[in-house]
This record gives structure tokens, sequence and C-alpha cells, in this order.
């Protein structure tokens, strides 16, 4: 008997495969604007979402799409009004989605902290045939979006002042990059749960810009990465009793430090060839900023 | 003699706040084809500002503008327009080549999905102008400061626009880098577009400077030929480009800006 053999563990291994994709395949623009908080912030909506769902006993999925939907909505929302004091309103809005999700599945009369804690943290291997029709459904959307308007979307995420006045339409790919994101935790919360959700949209992502110069490998990469460490994590929980979210976060973990260790050296030698090519073209000024491999989002986690 | 052309950017009476403090009060500004214009002024007297109204960035609170002979509500040929923001950093949180940075200066309201074919060119002409083509498969972020404007000038330049808007693009920046700003202005002149570039002073572009206005508090104190140069810029044949250092020399137009 193998791991294939299971039907189970046949819908765990290709959510999770859908979920490596799509998680990073959002998370690189999130990260791309500075903004690697806002999976986490997502998922804490989409918790009251899940209640909603156990309250009117209908397929929390669909609630918590919803759900996480229009908070994505509202979030992106507070950020274009206020970029500086938004931060205050978006804890309240997280709290609030906690708070509120706790208290539905609590009220639900089939409410129980099984559940809650089946959604906080995954379940990788209670996914039915139904919740797998969904999922592929869903996270073939979430790669249609980013792939197909990846252009577009690292324009506005690049430098969102710029791409305004070049006509795109700034505020739609905002809000759709958002509800995009929403989409994806909540397709990712079988897998990894609300509460490490952020982490295979960002940890991915980490990983590959320590190997990359551009954008786009950096993508193709992250994606690689998600796929590998949440199709390894789960099949690793098949042999070895530990949990599927945690498993996969910390194998993502450990090769976001591997590959730290790794990459230093290249990245140093990178800097120093830069540097080289400035002074060809003429000697620096003091004041003439030289970036290097050690600052941010040259090799390190920009949160 | 040709028929006066059409301002390609004009704005009339422009009022306009930042967090409820008036920062425009009442600003006319027009720029015309084939016109270099310095917007000239102290720290908080309004020059970033108003640029940023002037491409909708910042809500205008009173006044009209209008591009290219188009009242600013029903405008929607961004393509015609060039805009280097003012920025430390042209990196943004995950690394980007200066290919794919210069080549999202392409996009627009019609090409959402990406340049095509013909975008390509475009691209190595803009980044061949800024002497940035044989770094286009390099990182962003190990570029120089210098070297990172020169980029987002390219990503500006990638669409030809006929009006071409920099905010600050002197500050902080080598020798090489205030050569290519120089030639871009003798570039976009010569092609008969118009240029708007904030300064903090005339410094070393002043002979390619058509026109200078001098915001002080929000308002226009000057408008016409830049103002008169002092000190070793007044000496004849002081026309080259060179790095200004902030610490020693005091450049034209001092006089007015302080």
């Amino acid at each position: 008997m193998t791991i294939l053999d299971f039907p189970f563990m046949q819908r765990a291994l290709l959510a999770a495969l859908l979920v490596g994709m799509a998680a990073p395949a959002v998370g690189v623009y999130l990260v791309q604007r500075r903004q690697a908080f806002m999976g986490d912030g997502i998922g804490h909506v989409a918790l009251t979402g899940v209640g909603l769902g156990f309250l009117l006993s209908t397929s929390p999925v669909w609630t918590a799409v919803l759900t996480a939907s229009a908070g994505a909505v509202l979030i992106e929302l507070i950020r274009e009004r206020n970029r500086v004091s938004g931060d205050v309103a978006l804890s309240v809005l997280f709290y609030g989605g906690i708070a509120g999700g706790v208290m539905l599945i609590n009220l639900a009369p089939e409410g129980s902290n099984a559940n809650l804690q089946s959604y906080l943290f995954g379940s990788l291997t209670s996914v039915s045939p139904e919740d797998i029709r969904i999922i592929t459904i869903l996270a073939v959307a979430v790669l249609v979006v980013t792939l197909g308007l990846r252009r577009a979307l690292f324009t506005v995420c690049q430098d969102e002042d710029f791409a305004r006045v070049t006509g795109l339409p700034v505020r739609a790919l905002n809000l759709l990059l958002a509800v995009t994101a929403a989409v994806t935790v909540t397709v990712a919360m079988r897998v990894v749960g609300l509460l490490l959700v952020s982490a295979l949209m960002v940890v991915p992502v980490a990983v590959a810009q320590q190997l990359s110069r551009t954008f786009s490998m950096t993508a193709a990469l992250s994606i690689v990465v998600g796929v590998l460490v949440s199709v390894s994590g789960t099949a690793l929980t098949y042999y070895v009793d530990a949990p599927p979210g945690a498993t996969i976060v910390l194998l993502a973990i450990a090769l976001f430090v591997l590959v730290g260790l790794l990459a230093t050296p290249l990245n140093r030698r990178r800097a120093r060839r830069a540097e080289a090519a400035a002074a060809e073209a003429g000697p620096a000024r003091v004041d003439d900023v030289q970036v290097d491999a050690e600052v941010p989002g040259a090799g390190t986690m920009a949160t | 003699m040709t028929r006066l052309q059409a301002p390609v950017a004009r704005l009339i009476g422009g009022t306009a706040s930042l967090g409820g403090r008036p920062v425009l009060r009442g600003v006319d500004l027009s720029v015309h084809p084939g016109e270099v214009v310095a917007l000239l002024g102290a720290n908080g007297s309004g020059k970033s500002t108003l640029v940023r109204t002037l491409i909708g960035l910042v809500p205008l609170t009173g006044g009209t503008i209008e591009l290219f002979d188009t009242p600013f509500a029903r405008f929607r040929d961004w393509s015609r327009i060039g805009y280097v923001p003012q920025r430390t950093t042209a990196a943004a949180g995950v690394p980007a080549s200066v290919r794919e940075v210069v080549t999202s200066g392409l996009l627009d309201g019609r090409r959402v999905l990406g340049p095509g074919r013909r975008g390509r060119a475009a691209v190595d002409e803009a980044l061949a102008a800024v002497g940035m083509l044989d770094r286009a498969r390099d990182g962003i972020a190990h570029l120089s400061g210098g070297q990172q404007q020169r980029v987002l000038i390219a990503r500006a330049l990638a669409r030809r626009p006929d009006l071409l808007i920099m905010d600050e693009p002197m500050a902080g920046v080598d020798l090489r880098s205030q050569e290519v700003l120089a030639g871009t202005l003798r570039a976009q002149q010569e092609q008969g577009r118009a240029v708007l570039l904030v300064l903090h002073e005339l410094g070393p572009l002043e002979p390619l400077i058509d026109r200078a206005v001098v915001l002080r508090e929000g308002c226009v104190c000057h408008d016409g030929p830049p103002p008169r140069a002092v000190g070793q810029h007044a000496l004849p044949g002081h026309d080259h480009v060179h790095p200004h250092d902030d610490h020693t020399v005091h450049h034209a137009g001092m006089g007015l800006l302080s």
C-alpha cells in the first residue's frame, strides 16, 4: 500500500499542490508592496466567515470567501485613504475578525472547539471531494489573475504613484489583488490553517528572492518552493504523526535559513561586481547611496 | 511663424491642501510644447504638491487643470505623460531587474496585459538614452542611487512622452547621472517635447532651462526667465554641467529661494 492509494491522501496532496502554487503567486505581490502582513489580516477576518458558515449550516468555505473578500476590500480602502494612520484601523478590523469568528462558532449548534481548531490550524486529511472541487476552481482563478495580469500588478505594486500616472486602472487592480488574496486565504485555510496562511504566502517568496535578481524569476521560484514544501510536508505527515500546517511552514522556514546561509556569499559577490561597475561608470559621490545585498529586499524578508 | 501652440499642461487658479493644511493657494502654471520649465522654491513651498496635483496624485480643491487641451476629468491619453517620482530608491520588497522596471513604463489604460514585441525596442532605446543598456539584466537594488534615478528616467522615457515631469531628479545623484539628465532635457527640447521639473535650485542645469516658476508659500512669486545667476555661475561660458555640492557652493536663484 503506498501513500497514493488512499483517496483521502490523494485529495490532501492535490489540495497541497494547488495551495502551494496559489499562495506564493499572490504573496509575491504583497511582499513586493511591503504588505506581507496582509494575508494574516485577511485570515483573521475569514474566521468570522467560517463562524457564519457554521451558524447558517452552510459550507464554511463559501461564507469565508465572501467575508474575507469583503474584509480585504475594506483593508484596501483603509490603506488607500490613510497611508500612515491606517494601521490602527486595520488592527481593530483584524481583532474583530478573530473575536467575531470565535463568538459565532460558539453560538452555532454544531460548533465546537475541535471545529475551530481545524480551521485555525488546517485539517488536510478531512478534505472532502466537494472541498477539492471548490479548492480547484478557486486556485485556478487565483493563478489566472496573478499570472495573466502580472505586468499590470507588477507595475502597481512596484510604484503605485507611478502606476496612477501611467493610466492603469490602479484602484480596480488593487481591489482585484485584495479579493484574490482573500480567495487564496480561504483556499489555503484547509491546508495550513488561517493562522499560518500568511506564512505560505510570504516565506516561499522570502526563499526565492535570495536566489534571484528579477521579479519574474522570484515569482516562478517562489511557486516552486511553495509546491515543494506543501507537497513534501503533506506527504511527511502520512509517515509521521505531525500537524500538516506546522510541518509545511517549518519546512519552508528551514529552507529559508538554509538558502540564506548558502546565498550570502553569492549576494556579496554580486554586490562587489555591481560596485566595480559603478566605479567604472565614474567616481561615486560620497552621498551617492550604494545599495547592496545587505539591505532589505535583496536578501532578507521584507515585511 | 506657426500659430501659438496650446499648452501641454495648464493649471488655472489651482488650490490644494494636504491633511487640511492649504499648500497651493491659487497657482497658475502652463507648460508649452518644446519648453523646459523648472519649478523652484524652498522646502514646503508646494512645488512637489503642484506637480502631483497636475497629474492627479493630489486632488485639486479649486481651480482647473487641462492636459493637452483636455479638461482633466476627460483626459485619458496618459501615454503622452512620463512621470519620474521623487524616490530615494527604485527598489520594492521583491527584487526586480532594470529591464522589468523600465518595461513597466510602457503599460497604460489600453495596454494592461503588457507592451508586446514593439515594447522591447522602446525599452532598449530608453535604457540606451540613460546609459544603462548594459545593466538591463541587473537587479535594481544593486545599483547606486544615481543609477536607480536613471532607471526611473528611462521608465518614464520608454513611452516617448510629450510631457516629461520630474520631481527632484537632482537629489543625491552622481556626475554621470547629471549628464544623463542634461542630455534628456536637451533631447526632449530638440524633439519639441516639454519638460516640467521640480528642482531645489537651478544649479548646473540652468543653461537648459527655458523658464523658471518660483513658488513661495503656495503662490507663484516669479514666472519668467531663470532667476539671475550669482557668484561663479554668472561668469560667461559657465554652462557646463557639473555635480553640485550643497555644502560649499551657492547656486543661482538662491536669493529667491531662501
